[in-house]
């Protein structure tokens, strides 16, 4: 038996409605029906954060989500990061200024957890940040440019001078 | 895609009690971050849900007319953590389910699933046995309320009665609990983020006026049993008795009267028996401090 419901939401700023299959998690949804393919299939267990997308500002993994419980939220993606003519934002910025990328496949999801970090307007310690960006898994970096990339860009918003002794 | 038979939406808790009743064989999800995951292993696949995520009137922590902390169901960890109300009256909480997973699990994962889906394990479990909560269950004929040891039936079976549609709409702290009252948790784990326990424990005390005596004490485990447990040697010997180092010892140590862990491959009954006892202390340590008392 197929089932089918019709989803509003509104996704990187633009409200949108489809019809998705009720079995559709949020990933299958934003891949398949809106193309944004920033948000990755990795374990679909919710263990490895690759698909994790803002929900109503609030970080989840898209792959344990219901794309029918999607219905009148807002969702951010990786898509919504940049400006109208392709132009990085700062965190993305941040990411290639301290190599935080190898083969990109965490990257998206770790960028949206830090978007919800620095909108926070917090200055966390270390320890803070490491917790935070912990649903996160990468099998390159090592971590530790990630966590440079997110602490940089944290101090520079709040006009703090940056002390990474 | 999900390997589900059918998905019920529910509205509203009436209209989630009408569905069980219509659909006794499908399972109820709430956060989805076990339901979904034993899905896509295959355990449930094939299976109708019938998801209550979308009822917001469950969400949420407030102050009852009775003066219990009332947490909805659906209340994510984050919130928890995040509440006024839980970060006044029962801090503990709020640090126990910030331990839960990573932070993307924190904020779907509910407190109403975490307890539905009666593991030993769950980092709420142990706290919620400390603080005599009462888990609200309404069906067909109305509400239910019962103490959290009585809800606990055996490893992953709990007192809902799905013929009766029933489903978990809160759990309460009483304030004869909370009254007064400060706690401490301490998870073990081989890692900081994404672990299940291999052993949970869950103290607190309040103590008396001059704060040099521990008027009532209450310890709870998880992953000490088949389900989350109270080790009452243990509270008898802090009940009543004199804040001192000593007392810290002993304490400790009549914990092995009461629990019985198990050799997994998480970590061994040895193991297991050994830290439980620098577990209890160390949370008694610091629930004292937390309430302002000194150890002599």
């Amino acid at each position: 038996m197929s089932q089918y419901k019709v989803v509003h939401c509104n996704i990187n700023g633009k409200d949108v409605e489809r019809t998705v299959d009720v079995r559709a998690s949020l990933t299958d949804m934003l891949r398949n029906e809106y193309h944004l393919t920033s948000v990755k299939k990795g374990c679909e267990v919710g263990e490895c954060g690759a698909c994790n997308v803002l929900i109503d500002g609030e970080a989840f993994n898209s792959c344990i989500y219901l794309a029918v419980w999607a219905e009148g939220k807002h969702i951010r993606t990786l898509e919504g990061l940049t400006g109208p003519k392709g132009e990085l934002s700062d965190i993305q910025q941040a990411f290639i200024d301290e190599t935080a990328i190898q083969c990109g496949f965490c990257t998206p999801g770790f960028i949206m957890t830090a978007v919800e970090i620095l909108e926070a307007n917090k200055l966390y310690t270390d320890d803070e940040l490491r917790k935070l960006l912990s649903g996160h898994l990468c099998r390159c970096t090592g971590y530790e440019n990630i966590f440079r990339a997110v602490k940089k860009t944290m101090y520079k918003r709040l006009g703090k001078p940056i002390d990474f002794s | 895609m999900y390997d589900m038979k059918a998905l019920y939406e529910a509205e509203s808790v009436a209209h989630a009690i009408a569905l069980r009743l219509e659909h006794p064989e499908a399972q109820i999800i709430a956060g989805g971050s076990d339901v979904l995951v034993q899905m896509r292993e295959g355990r449930r696949a094939g299976k109708e849900l019938i998801s209550i995520y979308m009822i917001d009137d469950m969400r949420g922590v407030s102050i009852d007319e009775d003066e219990n902390i009332r947490i909805g169901s659906l209340t994510s960890f984050s919130h928890i953590t995040r509440d006024p109300i839980i970060q006044k009256y029962c801090g503990v909480l709020g640090e126990a389910v910030d331990q839960v997973g990573s932070p993307q699990i924190r904020n779907i994962g509910t407190i109403g699933g975490n307890t539905c889906n009666g593991v030993t394990s769950a980092d709420s479990a142990s706290t919620l046995h400390a603080w005599e909560a009462i888990v609200e269950l309404t069906g067909k004929n109305g509400v239910r309320r019962i103490p959290i040891k009585d809800f606990y039936i055996k490893a992953g079976t709990v007192d809902i009665r799905a013929d009766e549609g029933e489903i978990q709409t809160a759990i309460l702290i009483p304030k004869e609990s909370y009254e007064n009252t400060y706690g401490h948790y301490i998870k073990y784990g081989l890692r900081n983020a994404m672990e299940i326990a291999s052993l949970g424990c869950s103290v607190n005390v309040r103590l008396s006026s001059d704060q040099k005596t521990i008027d009532r004490c209450r310890i709870a485990y998880g992953v000490a049993g088949p389900v989350p447990m109270r080790a009452p040697s243990a509270e008898a010997v802090a009940n009543g008795s004199v804040i001192s180092a000593a007392l810290a010892d002993e304490f400790a140590l009549a914990v092995l009267n009461d629990i019985h862990p198990r050799n997994s491959w998480r970590a061994s009954k040895d193991f297991r028996l050994h830290i439980a006892v620098e577990m209890a202390k160390r949370c008694l340590i610091e629930s004292v401090k937390k309430a302002g008392g000194v150890l002599s």
